[in-house]
């Protein structure tokens, strides 16, 4: 990652495009070297790095080293061989600060434009896609759309999108497994340019398909939306109670399914709110229409609310 | 695995802080990671001492302190420690309940040279 502009590792990528491609900095000092240390370590002969190596050298071969540390207490420990007493730093810094600044940024732009944006979230396969298409489909009877698209790799739910006239910017994460606020920032950037990413719209963010780690990351959306489809757990919630509890809404999705199943619905919402008592559910289904009535006036609801605060 | 970005935030915070305080070796990273927090202790802890090769950290020793979760109940207003998220108040079994403490992750202080 780019230390000054928090660019991903070089698997991401936006519409095929590498981000680093995008951000040729030229600062020395960053910690591209260590994604490179193996091919080319003497390409990044800081003046330190020969103490680098040399510690490390030191540090594994001995770990008792760490036990003779433990000694001590956690203010006066870790004297590294050779070198003078170890001084403490304070720090207390959040880790996820620096997605939560992006974050900031990309809900600012957000309420500038008037733009409801959500945060999908789900295990893969629970029909993201689909409920995607169909609910753009309704939407674009009355207002604009656009779509931001995370997947580890493949345009494929890209070109769906696509295929329904919304403007969409596919991400691909590569091996990461969540979206973070600086890849959204990028992605949009590239609606922007496009001129898609119009005033009070709505805006659908899809991310990777996975239940746990996208719960950790702010997009700077307005609600994260869970999907739990009928054709798995009813005891999702409990097995993945972040996830659950960072969302405001549960869409219990593939309804039509459940006279097949022996999903219990009932069950699964009462899990829902077992973590999360405050959280929304809707039932519904792309194939039947079940349940897409409220879905979207919950959706017309919250992109009323933006609007008004723009205006 | 976002033990792994968080990890690169780790590096990234403690590498700033040392180039800050003019050192380039730092020997120890103190961690807090609430009990609550999603977080794998060993997979951030191993992903910690990955990111940091070649840095000023490689080769710190990286440690974890995980304060447990406490949460008071919204309805009988009783503090109690709360393990995982579903579990309810233990007093009346209600469950919205307001979490105090336990979902921080931040480091906390490191160790120079």
């Amino acid at each position: 990652m780019c230390m000054t502009c928090g660019c991903g590792p070089d698997a991401v990528s936006i519409d095929g495009k590498s981000l680093q491609h995008e951000h040729e900095h030229s600062h020395g000092h960053s910690r591209h070297s260590h994604a490179h240390a193996h091919a080319h370590s003497h390409d990044h002969a800081h003046a330190h790095e020969h103490e680098h190596s040399h510690d490390h050298d030191h540090a594994h071969p001995h770990p008792h080293d760490h036990l003779h540390s433990h000694e001590h207490g956690p203010l006066e420990a870790a004297h590294a061989p050779g070198t003078s007493a170890e001084r403490i730093v304070q720090i207390e810094q959040d880790l996820l600060a620096k997605n939560n600044g992006y974050a900031q940024a990309n809900r600012a732009l957000f309420a500038r434009q008037g733009i409801f944006a959500l945060n999908l979230v789900s295990g893969p396969g629970s029909g993201k896609t689909t409920l995607l298409v169909e609910t753009i489909k309704r939407w674009q009877q009355n207002g604009a759309v656009a779509v931001v698209e995370g997947d580890q790799q493949t345009s494929n739910d890209a070109d769906r999108i696509r295929a329904t006239g919304a403007p969409v910017v596919q991400i691909n994460t590569g091996k990461g497994c969540h979206l973070d606020a600086h890849m959204v920032g990028h992605a949009l950037e590239h609606l922007q340019a496009g001129q898609s990413l119009k005033h009070d719209s709505l805006l659908l963010i899809e991310n990777v398909g996975n239940l746990v780690c996208p719960a950790a990351f702010d997009l700077g959306e307005a609600h994260k939306v869970v999907i739990l489809s009928a054709t798995e757990g009813e005891d999702k919630p409990l097995k993945y109670p972040d996830m659950f509890r960072a969302a405001d809404v549960m869409l219990l999705s593939k309804t039509d399914l459940l006279p097949y199943l022996d999903f219990e619905v009932d069950a699964a919402i009462r899990y829902a709110r077992q973590v999360n008592p405050a959280i929304r559910v809707i039932k519904l289904s792309t194939k039947n229409g079940e349940g897409f009535d409220e879905w979207m006036g919950w959706l017309q609801t919250g992109s009323r609310q933006a609007r008004t605060s723009r205006a | 695995m976002h033990e792994l970005t968080l990890a690169e935030s780790v590096i990234e915070i403690v590498e700033n802080a040392a180039r800050q305080a003019g050192v380039t070796r730092i020997t120890r990273v103190k961690l807090s990671v609430g009990a609550l927090a999603h977080v794998e202790s060993d997979a951030l802890l191993y992903c910690c001492e990955v990111v940091s090769r070649n840095g000023a950290a490689d080769g710190a020793r990286f440690e974890l302190e995980r304060p447990p979760g406490r949460a008071k109940c919204n309805a009988c207003g009783q503090e109690f420690m709360l393990d995982h998220l579903a579990l309810g108040c233990p007093h009346c079994s209600a469950h919205e309940v307001t979490v105090l403490d336990g979902e921080q992750m931040k480091v906390v202080e490191i160790g120079v040279v």
